[in-house]
């Protein structure tokens, strides 16, 4: 047993790509050492920006010698298909072996395949794995690019080591031929390096100013960037992402804190910051207040005698870059949000959605609409109207033309600037909140106007001319739209019902818009309560509101979620299934109801009863009888008397915790019931009444939810 | 700085071209890196090229961005193996010591819309700082570079601002005898950002862009490829001071970029196709 080294060296391998890069190794090499039936140890794999490195503990020097054998056909078949059975399995005939099988001779064609060199296996799969590689972007180089079929690489590719113990395993991919030999550092070292084998891999290189292993870089990156911090009085601000790419982009990370003019710090700190962060990968500080404060931390590549000149020109080109962003920030100010809107015609929303700014008269009409007429918080009519109308004014500014991550932050930056209140200027920073599932939700009245009529604006706009999202394809956002929607509701407590917002935003009603709309809200609060425990089984049980699609998503949530309380519970896991045992009868026994009620639906006989009349002659049914009624049965007929009104005016009352209550009274008498009665009992009489008792209860039940979209 | 850099390149055995005499947004759009990188046959030049950005001008405000400067751009066909060493021996040749400042190749692919051309490479920064695009050209007009193409393009006034140890272009020294180069540019900056943003004629500028069109067809019909390909650089540069003067709009935008790019890549078609038989003749893999 013994280990293997592997090194592909590279010319610069971009910082985001390393990761998947160490992923694909390790699973290409696996792989090959599979196919070729090479059992291995543990893998590692290491990379920085010129190298892929991996470790295979504990592989054997020859893999295990195979016996195939093969059945033929019977001695004396004719030559033809005896020729053909040694043609298909590489052998001759007089190597056929004959055995009896079944008292018959029969040839057999034994194949012993020797084991081979592991050595000799990896000289064939280093080749493989690199020309398998699936780099998200890759190049061809050099004087073989002449011809198109030459070797793909992230970029040039110019080394390979491959060390299986202390021998060298030949191979050679795209005119690289594997050597003993690495290179150290870019600059702290020149000439050549020859490696021992995987033992002293990492050490010698260490020697050589390369820190193999990411995650030592990484930790080395993240440690002292705030060492360089704390040592300045300030505290770094932390960016993981950062950490990783500074050290996916050094072999010898050096992180060096340095300062820029004060000066900057008019420029809003997130402007600073992300400056900072997309253009020179620096992490930025905070002072003892938590303000921001005029430094930054450069990860340099090499240690230098004197690190006050890398931080120097860091300085310098940093200083250009927020000199541009306060020109930007200059500029854009000279312009009010209304005449930056004015540009807002030449943008187009949608190629059949009409322009930036028609969807922005859209916006605000519905904003106004929202603050005023619906059941939305108590906005202000004429704030929320200013706000909708500027809330994109700022796309058109140069600081969002740069950084376009900023939208919504500067035009709340540029409204304060020229002195809008702070309700318009909060609106329009916060109107794309929540961004993501973790990201704060607005509660200002104006805000949360603006921010839901945006969202439903584009959903009823994209759905209206039938583009939805299908499978992974979601290329506007509706998903995350949606999702927006039921953060923005829930946390607001909201009651917004769709048919009058669509009728709102079109100026007529359009119910199969309300209720495509509102099928895909609904479908996304499954997904999102599946992740609070809610299934989505209990949402599909509490999607109808009197016979349609909810309009309203509040209401579907709080019954989904009175359901799970319920149902969790004891009372109503075994009402749960006295129901389906009650409707199964029903199934099996074909009711259709009594000649006086109508059969309407297909899974709920008694839909009917929420017309007055025939509720009333269920429920005076259910009073008489023409024969004397068991305990049990009698018990069941006086719980649903009592126990169907009160759920009826909880569900009117929309509380669905005392609706479920209610239905909790009839789990002792559905059980005893089902104990103690026999349903099918010989006279005609008795079984219909009983059926008829069990399709009340059924339709009881079924007004509160509808337990039959209740799994398991 | 120059001179260091044609004797290095020189002896690396390049070409020392001079500047295009004509308007365009960098030194890849020279005819010697543009029409030049199409093609089997090896290729090695060096040369200035000034560069004009209309949209980077800042008036002369800004210590880095300039809507006019310089570039020394290198192209080496095929790419060599060493480009890379020799690249970074320049920069140790006009005096940037890669253990004094941090040199870093940033992962920074370039791709010109308007000259139909992609290709993978970084922009190589010193103490943080852009000062080389450093390009493996992948396509070029619509076509496969066979061989690839190592471009370097190096910012002249960047560099010069590292070794000279100034904060501020305007800073540095243009000679020995006190001439800085905000003496030499910095008015011209101030009325070119005015002319480009404020000034220009647009009705001249469209009607400009119509005739180097139409030129460029003309000349695309006639079987002349150069002359077809400077009219393309002619309408790219008219379109990015249009761009400048705020009046194209983003849906116009792009379908100015496609004519633009359909002029070059035509020029770059009708350059192949006059050459194709020839160079085929003599590298028969290329053909493959």
């Amino acid at each position: 047993m013994t280990d293997f080294l592997l090194e592909l060296r590279s010319e610069e391998i971009p910082a985001r790509m390393q990761a998947g890069a160490r992923a694909d190794l390790e699973r290409l090499f696996r792989e090959q050492m599979k196919a070729a039936g090479v059992e291995h140890g543990a893998i590692t794999v290491w990379s920085t920006p010129r190298r892929l490195a991996l470790i295979a503990k504990a592989m054997p020097q020859q893999t295990e010698a195979v016996s195939e054998e093969a059945k033929g056909p019977p001695e004396g078949a004719p030559d033809q298909a005896v020729e053909g059975f040694c043609k298909k399995n590489g052998v001759t005939r007089d190597q056929l072996e004959v055995r009896e099988v079944k008292g018959r001779a029969t040839y057999f064609a034994v194949k012993n395949i020797p084991g081979r060199e592991v050595k000799d296996v990896l000289a064939e799969a280093i080749p493989a794995i690199v020309r398998a590689f699936p780099w998200p972007k890759s190049m061809r180089w050099g004087e073989p690019s002449i011809s198109s079929e030459s070797l793909r690489w992230v970029r040039p590719l110019s080394g390979i080591v491959a060390i299986l113990g202390e021998d060298l395993v030949e191979c050679e991919v795209g005119g690289v031929a594997s050597g003993y030999a690495t290179l150290g550092h870019r600059f702290h070292h020149s000439g050549e390096i020859t490696i021992g084998g995987a033992d002293d891999y990492i050490e010698k290189l260490r020697a050589c100013h390369v820190i193999v292993d990411h995650e030592e870089r990484q930790d080395m990156v993240r440690a002292q960037a705030q060492a360089a911090a704390s040592a300045a009085g300030l505290k770094l601000v932390a960016d993981e992402g950062l950490v990783i790419e500074n050290a996916g982009l050094t072999e010898w990370p050096v992180p060096l804190l340095g300062r820029f003019d004060e000066s900057y710090l008019d420029v809003p700190p997130e402007v600073i910051q992300l400056t900072a962060r997309t253009n020179q990968k620096y992490f930025v500080c905070n002072d003892a207040n938590g303000a921001l404060a005029n430094a930054f931390v450069c990860t340099a590549n090499i240690a230098a005698d004197d690190p006050a000149v890398i931080v120097d020109g860091n300085r310098k080109v940093l200083a250009a870059r927020l000199s541009d962003a306060r020109f930007f920030w200059e500029v854009d100010q000279k312009t009010t949000l209304r005449e930056h809107n004015r540009k807002l015609d030449r943008i187009t929303f949608h190629e059949k959605l009409g322009t930036v700014a028609e969807k922005v008269q859209r916006v605000a009409k519905l904003a106004d609409w929202l603050v005023f007429d619906a059941k939305a918080p108590n906005g202000d009519h004429k704030l929320a109207r200013q706000a909708a109308e500027l809330c994109k004014a700022d796309l058109v500014t140069e600081m969002v033309g740069e950084f376009p991550e900023l939208q919504g932050l500067m035009g709340g930056y540029y409204a304060r600037a020229e002195g809008l209140p702070d309700d318009v200027a909060n609106a329009i920073r916060d109107h794309y909140k929540p961004a993501g599932q973790n990201d704060e939700v607005p509660t200002a009245p104006t805000t949360v106007a603006i921010a839901l009529a945006d969202r439903l604006d584009n959903l009823l706009s994209f759905f209206k001319i039938g583009i939805l999202p299908t499978g992974s394809k979601d290329p506007f956002a509706l998903r995350r739209a949606a999702l927006g929607y039921l953060r923005l509701v829930q946390e607001n407590d909201l009651e917004l019902s769709l048919d009058t917002v669509v009728h709102a935003w079109e100026g007529r009603p359009n119910a199969s818009l309300a209720e495509k709309v509102s099928e895909f809200l609904l479908d996304r609060l499954a997904v999102q309560l599946k992740d609070q425990g809610v299934r989505h089984d209990y949402i599909g049980a509490s999607r109808e509101w009197k016979g349609r699609t909810d309009f309203r998503v509040d209401r579907v949530e709080a019954r989904a979620r009175s359901l799970a309380e319920f149902l969790t519970g004891e009372d109503g896991a075994n009402l749960l299934a006295g129901y389906k045992r009650a409707a199964n009868i029903l199934k099996k026994e074909g009711y259709e109801g009594t000649d006086r009620i109508a059969r309407t639906g297909e899974e709920d006989p008694l839909s009917l009863v929420d017309d007055p009349d025939v509720g009333s002659i269920v429920a005076e049914r259910g009073k008489s009888a023409s024969y004397d009624r068991e305990p049990a049965e009698q018990a069941l007929v006086e719980a649903l008397a009592k126990a169907e009104p009160a759920a009826n005016a909880a569900i009117a009352g929309e509380d669905f915790g005392a609706a479920m209550a209610a239905l909790a009274t009839l789990r002792a008498p559905i059980d005893d019931f089902f104990d103690d009665v026999t349903v099918n009992d010989p006279d005609p009489a008795k079984r219909s009444a009983r059926l008829a008792l069990l399709a009340n209860f059924v339709a009881a039940v079924h007004k509160v939810a509808d337990f039959s979209r209740i799994e398991g | 700085m120059i001179l260091a850099l044609h004797d290095f390149w020189s002896a690396k055995g390049c070409l020392i071209l001079q500047p295009y005499d004509m308007r365009m947004g960098a030194g890849t759009f020279h005819p010697a890196t543009t029409l030049r990188a199409l093609g089997p046959e090896p290729w090695n030049a060096a040369f200035v090229q000034p560069c004009r950005r209309p949209t980077d001008g800042r008036y002369g405000e800004n210590p880095n961005r300039l809507q006019h400067y310089y570039q020394y751009q290198v192209i080496l066909k095929p790419s060599p193996p060493q480009i890379q060493e020799w690249y970074l021996d320049s920069l140790r040749t006009i005096g940037i010591d890669p253990l004094k400042h941090d040199i870093r190749f940033v992962e920074d692919d370039w791709e010109s819309p308007t000259l139909g051309a992609w290709g993978l490479g970084w922009e190589v920064w010193c103490d943080g700082m852009e000062v080389t695009q450093f390009t493996y050209f992948q396509q070029m007009g619509g076509f496969d570079c066979k061989p690839v193409a190592g471009e370097l393009t190096y910012g002249l006034e960047r560099l010069a601002m590292y070794i000279q140890g100034v904060d501020n272009v305007y800073d540095l020294a243009f000679n020995t005898q006190g001439v800085s180069y905000g003496d030499v540019f910095l008015e011209n900056e101030r009325q070119m950002s005015t002319w480009n943003f404020e000034v220009a004629d647009t009705d001249a500028l469209f009607d400009l862009f119509r005739k180097a069109s139409a030129e460029c067809k003309l000349c695309l019909e006639k079987g002349l490829p150069i002359p077809a390909y400077e009219q393309a650089i002619e309408a790219s540069h008219i379109f990015n001071l249009l761009q400048a003067r705020g009046v194209i709009s983003v849906q116009e935008r792009a379908s100015y970029m496609a004519q633009v790019r359909d002029l070059a890549r035509g020029s770059c078609e009708a350059y192949m196709a006059k050459y194709s038989d020839q160079w085929a003749a003599a590298y028969p893999e290329w053909a493959a």
